[in-house]
């Protein structure tokens, strides 16, 4: 019977980290997948969101920068528009040059703010971190919060698919996709590129702050090194390109199926003896490459391939959806 | 002031010959092959272990293998580019940006998995600094990265103005459908990008490893200032390449010079971020660079 609890709370968790990466996945889709901007630092915008709101809901500590003890849904908020203007500050840099540029830049913005956790201790508690965050439903009896708390994620997570599904398939979308298939048309047909450019990137990056918070409120700690910058911002680049860019159900299919597998594959290799147990963790990571790399060249479209909104016949333009 | 020339300006110098020789590869493949290489760190720090198990095996000095080391890393360097980055050179360009960021990170497990992660030196013992003038400290292991990188350079400009390959490498930066059309072998000049680009990389990393140490973080580390350097200098401009890596060099090792006061201008723990603010000023004022490279 234990056994089986195990096995449950596991599966929970699971899910629970499987639901904070369909976020991320999804705001990487909307930058990537809708409009064609490479994020490299996405674990940059993901920190934003965690210290911010892991600061906002402390109590007062004398390690770092807190005792505001804001409700969650304000420190969620406020971790979204922090994250919002620091990625319009470098779209307003990056967005008119081309992807290569985003990339190389928000890479760069993903360390300088490891720097700044890393120096700034008054704030943050440098490299031990901030611990004893709060966590939503907490004082509900196990297994209810953990419960409640993955209901929190998926319920967040189908709110999003909702609104992108909508978005995608309203003008606005058709604009992006047009911009990510071919630039001088869409200029041409009077579109203001770089302003659309600009909100899919500031409000991609505003979910990957959410999930930021998620996590810090989920594991109750953050620090600089929390987990792996590079690792993370990979692991949510593979989950959306084997899932299948541009198509918002493969993005969270991809983060619930990459995460297992990632998650699985820890427990099996934690297992051996110690020396290999580190070595196979390298083996994980180049595994899970050369699946980019496969899905890139034999598969580009991912288990989803995109959909694209069927053009309303005129005839026909008499329902809800003729309201352009 | 002797004190500014000793322990800011000369590492300065150091650094940015280090920086100058790994941007020359980047501006290379950012002009050539029109896209930003993130693995190119990783080529770096391939190159490092390789030659660091060469003196091992050998007990040579590491400069006397690097030219081995730098072989096979190009060996190496040459097999991705067959295997992921070849099949996008018809697609848009990003979808190689991409295959070069997964790259980064399965060259660096793969060195992780080969090498394990624990810190190496290059060389073992301390020099004695050679004095010069009474004051004057320069280390000899510093004395020999400036002049190899000199002479590398040297060997690059002469690469690129002087032999029919370079002049086909410039011509394909400059337009590569003009480029083909006068019948130039464009994958002949790829090859030829990546040779040179990883030799390089192969050299300022074992320069790197040699003034500090070896660990497997160090190709990342580079992988800004070199971007930096690349973009500062102006896209496809080698000695652009080499200026913009000298000036964040030097940049960097001074900004933590107590210029006002006595304190240092910039804590020591963001000299990293000053490549990144030289990066982004120049996006902001002039992308073209100080040597009016290409911008994309």
């Amino acid at each position: 019977m234990d056994q089986f609890y195990g096995i449950f709370l596991y599966v929970i968790s699971l899910l629970t980290m499987g639901g904070i990466y369909a976020v991320l996945a999804l705001g990487l889709n909307i930058q990537w997948g809708f409009t064609g901007l490479f994020n490299a630092g996405i674990a940059g915008f993901f920190a934003i969101g965690a210290y911010v709101s892991a600061i906002l809901t402390t109590a007062p500590s004398l390690r770092h920068l807190g005792g505001y003890e804001l409700p969650y849904i304000v420190s969620f908020a406020i971790a979204m528009i922090v994250s919002g203007i620091i990625a319009w500050a470098v779209g307003k840099v990056c967005l008119k040059l081309r992807a290569d540029y985003l990339a190389i830049a928000t890479i760069g913005i993903a360390e300088i703010f490891r720097l700044i956790l890393k120096n700034e201790t008054w704030a943050t508690n440098g490299p031990r971190g901030v611990s004893m965050i709060p966590k939503p439903f907490e004082t509900l009896p196990e297994p209810w919060n953990q419960l409640a708390f993955l209901a929190m994620i998926l319920a967040t997570v189908a709110a999003i698919y909702f609104l992108l599904e909508t978005a995608r398939r309203s003008p606005w979308g058709r604009v992006m996709t047009a911009i990510r298939e071919n630039e001088k048309s869409a200029m041409a047909a009077g579109k203001d590129i770089e302003k659309f450019r600009m909100e899919a990137f500031v409000v991609g990056c505003m979910l990957m702050a959410l999930a930021g918070a998620f996590v810090a409120h989920y594991l109750k700690f953050i620090g600089p090194n929390a987990t792996d910058p590079m690792t993370s911002t990979f692991l949510v680049w593979v989950m959306l390109v084997v899932g299948g860019s541009a198509n918002n159900k493969g993005a969270i299919l991809g983060a619930f199926l990459i995460w297992t597998i990632w998650s699985a594959s820890e427990i099996l290799t934690s297992r051996l003896p110690d020396e290999l147990a580190i070595r196979t963790a390298y083996i994980r990571i180049f595994l899970i490459g050369l699946a980019l790399q496969i899905f890139l060249q034999k598969y580009p479209k991912g288990i989803f391939p995109e959909v694209r909104p069927k053009p309303e016949r005129r005839e026909a333009s008499s329902g809800p959806a003729a309201s352009r | 002031m002797i004190e500014f020339l000793n322990f800011y300006l000369i590492p300065g110098l150091v650094l940015g010959s280090i920086y100058a020789l790994g941007a020359i590869g980047i501006t290379l493949t950012f002009s050539i092959l029109r896209f930003a290489n993130f693995a190119h760190g990783e080529t770096m720090l391939l190159g490092v272990y390789i030659t660091w198990s060469l003196v091992q095996f050998s007990g040579l000095h590491p400069l006397v293998v690097l030219p081995v080391a730098a072989m096979l890393t190009v060996l190496v360097v040459l097999g991705i580019d067959r295997a992921f980055y070849k099949p996008f050179r018809s697609s848009p360009t990003i979808m190689v940006v991409i295959a070069s960021f997964g790259m980064m990170l399965m060259v660096r497990s793969v060195v992780q998995f080969i090498w394990g992660v624990q810190l190496k030196g290059m060389t073992q013992g301390i020099q004695r600094p050679m004095v010069f003038f009474d004051s004057l400290r320069i280390s000899p292991k510093h004395v020999m990265i400036i002049s190899a990188t000199i002479a590398l350079m040297l060997a690059v400009h002469y690469l690129l103005s002087r032999t029919k390959i370079g002049k086909a490498m410039r011509a394909m930066s400059d337009s590569p459908e003009l480029a083909r059309l006068t019948g130039i072998d464009t994958e002949k000049v790829v090859r030829m990008t990546w040779i040179v680009g990883g030799a390089m990389a192969t050299a300022a990393g074992v320069f790197l490893a040699i003034d500090t140490h070896i660990d497997t973080n160090m190709g990342f580390k580079m992988l800004l200032p070199m971007f930096a350097a690349a973009i500062l200098g102006g896209i496809g401009r080698p000695f652009g390449a080499v200026a913009g890596g000298l000036i964040i060099g030097i940049a960097e090792e001074i900004s933590s010079y107590p210029w006002i006061g006595t304190e240092p201008l910039l804590n020591p723990g963001y000299k990293a971020g000053v490549a990144f603010a030289i990066m982004i000023v120049m996006l902001i004022w002039r992308p073209s660079g100080l040597f009016k490279g290409k911008v994309f």
